[in-house]
C-alpha cells in the first residue's frame, strides 16, 4: 500500500512539473526556436528580386531553390571580419570600461546604510524611465560642440553609458551580499586595505563581473542604433550591417546569414570562457 | 608575566554602557574565559583587542605596549570568528597560509608550518577542499589552525564552539584545551556557557551589564562567588530567603522566613538584622528518608515535588514547609537503584552547618 502511495506520489509530482514547465517550453518553441529555424532556412535561399526572398518553387525544378552562395560571399570579402572584429572590440572596450566605472559605484551602494541603498539603485535603474533614443540623442547635443559627434568615441561613450546600470546591478547584488566578517578575518591575520580589496572582495565578485559583462557584451555587439547616430561612416558594427540587409539592402538571406554568425561566434566566445572558468564554480 | 592589561575600558554605544570601567590582567600562557550573559559585552572587548573598535576612555597594553595607535593588522592578535569567516574562495591549505603570507614567511616556511597546523587539528587530509566542502566542526578547526599557524601572542575566540551539536562540542573542548598547552599560545576565550567556561579555563572573568563581577579559578568561582549574580550564573544554586538573627564567633545564625533557624558561615561585614538569601549549591543540600536521625546541624521537612533524571544524577525538587523548592542532587551510585526517592515522598532535607554563603542585600 505504502509503495503504491509513494509511486502515485511521485507521479503526481512529475506531472506538476511537466505542467508548469509546459507553457514556458511552448513559448520558447513558438517564438525562439521556430524563428531561430526560419532564420537558418533563409540564409540557404536567394534574395528576391525586389528584396525579400526569392520563392522556393524552383525546388521542383533543376534548381533545388537553395544556395551556399551568402556563405561563400561571406568568407570570400574580408571587409566582413573586419566588421566583425571591430564589432567584438567595440563590446570588449565597453564591457572593460563598464567594470571599471561600475565597481565603485556598485561598492559604494553596498556600503551604504541599508536604508539608502534602495534609492541608490533607483537612482541608477532612473534613466531607463526616459526613452533610450531621446537618452541617445542628448549625446548627441553634449558631444556637437566639443566636435567629437561621429567619432568611434562617440559611439564608445554612447555605448557605455547605455549599458552601464546592467554592469553595476550584478555587481552591485553581489557585493551587497559578501560577509563584512571575511574582511574583518583577513585584516585581524595582517592585510592592508590593498591586499584586502584584492585578495577578497575582487576575486569574490569575480561572478558578479562575470554576469555584468555579459549583460554589457552581448547587447553591444547587436546595437545598431548608438553607432547610427553617433558615429561616423567607418564605425559600423556588425549591428548595422545587419540591420542594413534586412532595411535598406532588402537582401534578407545575407542578413540571416550575418546574424547566424554573431549567434556563433557569441555562443563559441561563450564556450570558451566556460572553458577558461571551468573548476572556478566553487567561489561563487 | 602579565601579557594583556586592560585598563579602566569604557565603551559607550549611544545611552548604552556597553563596557563599564573594565579593568583585567591576562597572564602569558593563559586559557582566560570572558564569560557572562548575551549582550554583557563580551564581543565589545574582544572587538577593543583585536583593534575593530576603540574604547571610549581607558587603555589596552599588549607586552606593556599601549595598543592604541595600533590598526588590527599590524596587532599580534589573530580572531578565531564565532562565523569562522573562512575565505569561501580559498582551499583550506590557502586559508591557513593566509596570515604566513600576509606576514612574507618564505615559501617552503609557509609550506612546512600549514603542514604541521593542519596536522595539529587533524585535517592534514582535507588541504585541497574548500570550506563549503567541511562540516561545520571541520571549518572551526580550519579557523583555529589559521588563527594559530603564524603564533600569535594572543588568540581571540568568540564563542567558537556556539554553532555545534553538543557531542562535538564536547570533544572540541577537549581538543582546545591540548592545542593549547601544546601551542603555548595565550587564549582569550568568549562563552555564555558556563559549564565550557568551567571546564576550560585557567581563569574565569564573569561579565554583567559592561562590569566585570568577579575574576578568579573556576573552582574558586563555583565555591566562592562574590555575589549573587555570580553565584547564580555559575552552576545551579538555591536562595533561601533569610534574615540575620545572631552574629557569632565562626558562624552566623539566620532565621529562614516562615522556617526556622539556619546555621552559616560566617560573612564578614554582617549584622544582626541584615536581610538577604543564603545560597546553597544542589550538591550540598541532602535529603533522606524521615526515619534516619540526621546528624546534621540544618534540618527540615520536605515533601518531593519533583524529579530529574540525568543518568549520573538525579536532580530531586523538594518543596519545604515554607512552600519554598529546593533542589537537591544525588549520585545515582548504587547499582541498580535508578532513584532512591518518588514524589509525593516525605523527606528530610539537611545541610552541613558551614555550607552555603549568605548574601546580603
Ligand atoms: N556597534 C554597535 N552599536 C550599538 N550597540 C552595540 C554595538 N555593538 C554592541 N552593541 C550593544 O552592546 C551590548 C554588548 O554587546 P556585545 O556584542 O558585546 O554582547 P555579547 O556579550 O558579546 O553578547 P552575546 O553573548 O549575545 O554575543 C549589547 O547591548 C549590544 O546591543
Ligand atoms: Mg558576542
Amino acid at each position: 500500500m505504502k509503495f503504491v502511495h509513494y509511486a502515485l506520489e511521485a507521479l503526481a509530482g512529475r506531472l506538476v512539473k511537466w505542467l508548469v514547465s509546459l507553457p514556458p517550453t511552448l513559448f520558447l518553441l513558438v517564438f525562439f526556436v521556430a524563428p531561430s529555424l526560419i532564420v537558418v532556412l533563409a540564409s540557404f535561399r536567394y534574395p528576391g528580386e525586389f528584396g525579400g526572398l526569392a520563392s522556393l518553387l524552383p525546388l521542383f525544378g533543376a534548381d533545388s531553390g537553395l544556395t551556399l552562395e551568402t556563405y561563400r560571399f561571406f568568407f570570400s570579402d574580408f571587409v566582413y571580419f573586419e566588421i566583425f572584429l571591430k564589432s567584438f572590440g567595440v563590446a570588449a572596450l565597453t564591457t572593460l570600461i563598464c567594470i571599471v566605472m561600475a565597481y565603485p559605484l556598485a561598492w559604494l551602494i553596498a556600503r551604504s546604510p541599508k536604508k539608502r541603498r534602495d534609492l541608490l539603485v533607483l537612482l541608477v535603474i532612473l534613466p531607463f524611465a526616459s526613452n533610450f533614443l531621446i537618452r541617445v540623442y542628448a549625446w548627441i547635443i553634449i558631444l556637437g560642440p566639443f566636435n567629437l559627434l561621429y567619432t568611434s568615441f562617440a559611439v564608445i561613450v554612447g555605448m557605455v553609458y547605455v549599458h552601464l546600470p546592467f554592469m553595476v546591478l550584478p555587481l552591485y547584488t553581489n557585493l551587497e551580499k559578501h560577509d563584512p566578517a571575511l574582511l574583518e578575518a583577513a585584516q585581524d591575520l595582517g592585510a592592508n586595505a590593498w591586499t584586502r580589496f584584492w585578495k577578497i572582495t575582487f576575486p569574490l565578485s569575480l561572478p558578479g563581473i562575470f554576469s555584468g559583462s555579459v549583460l554589457v557584451f552581448i547587447p553591444v555587439l547587436g546595437m545598431f542604433a548608438i553607432p547610427e547616430l553617433l558615429g561616423g561612416t567607418g564605425d559600423i558594427l556588425i549591428g548595422n550591417l545587419i540591420k542594413e540587409q534586412f532595411l535598406d539592402n532588402r537582401d534578407w538571406p545575407l542578413g540571416a546569414m550575418l546574424s547566424i554568425m554573431l549567434t556563433v561566434a557569441v555562443l563559441a566566445l561563450a564556450g570558451l570562457s566556460a572553458w577558461a572558468g571551468r573548476g572556478k564554480g566553487r567561489m561563487a | 608575566m602579565s601579557i594583556l592589561e586592560i585598563r579602566n575600558v569604557t565603551r559607550r554605544f549611544g545611552d548604552l554602557l556597553a563596557l563599564d570601567d573594565v579593568t583585567l590582567t591576562i597572564e602569558a600562557g593563559e586559557f582566560f574565559t570572558l564569560l557572562g550573559p548575551s549582550g554583557c559585552g563580551k564581543t565589545t572587548l574582544l572587538r577593543l583587542i583585536a583593534g575593530f573598535d576603540e574604547p571610549d576612555a581607558g587603555r589596552i597594553f599588549l607586552d606593556g605596549v599601549d595598543l592604541a595607535a595600533t590598526p588590527p593588522e599590524k596587532r599580534p592578535v589573530h580572531t578565531v570568528f564565532q562565523s569562522y569567516a573562512l575565505f569561501p574562495h580559498m582551499t583550506v591549505r590557502d586559508n591557513v597560509a593566509f596570515p604566513l603570507n600576509m606576514a612574507k614567511r618564505p615559501l617552503d616556511e609557509i609550506h612546512e608550518r600549514v603542514k604541521q597546523a593542519l596536522e595539529q587539528v587533524h585535517l592534514s587530509d582535507k588541504s585541497g577542499h574548500y570550506p563549503h566542502e567541511l562540516s561545520g566542526g571541520q571549518k572551526q578547526r580550519v579557523a583555529l589552525a589559521r588563527g594559530l599557524v603564524n603564533k600569535p601572542r594572543l588568540l581571540l575566540l568568540d564563542e567558537p564552539l556556539g554553532a555545534l551539536d553538543a557531542k562535538l562540542r564536547e570533544q572540541m573542548e577537549g581538543d582546545l584545551i591540548a592545542l593549547q598547552r601544546d601551542v603555548g599560545v595565550t587564549f582569550v576565550f568568549v562563552t555564555h556557557s558556563q559549564q565550557e567556561a568551567l571546564a576550560l579555563s585557567h581563569r574565569i572573568a564573569v561579565m554583567n551589564e559592561g562590569k566585570v563581577e568577579q575574576v578568579d579559578e573556576p573552582d574558586k568561582l563555583y565555591s566562592f562567588p562574590r555575589n549573587r549574580f555570580v553565584a547564580d550564573f555559575i552552576g545551579n544554586i538555591n536562595m533561601l530567603a533569610a534574615r540575620v538573627a545572631e552574629t557569632h564567633h565562626g558562624h552566623l545564625v539566620l532565621q529562614a522566613t516562615d522556617l526556622g533557624a539556619v546555621a552559616a558561615p560566617l560573612v564578614k561585614g554582617v549584622k544582626a538584622g541584615d536581610t538577604g538569601v543564603l545560597a546553597l549549591r544542589p550538591e550540598q543540600v541532602h535529603i533522606s528518608s524521615h526515619a534516619q536521625t540526621p546528624e546534621l546541624k540544618n534540618h527540615f521537612h520536605g515533601i518531593v515535588r519533583g524529579l530529574l533524571y540525568l543518568g549520573d544524577v538525579t536532580v530531586y525538587k523538594v518543596e519545604l514547609d515554607n512552600g519554598m523548592e529546593m533542589e537537591a542532587l544525588l549520585a545515582n551510585s548504587a547499582p541498580g537503584r535508578a532513584k532512591f526517592f518518588e514524589v509525593d515522598d516525605d523527606v528530610t532535607v539537611a545541610w552541613r552547618h558551614d555550607a552555603g554563603l549568605f548574601f546580603h542585600d
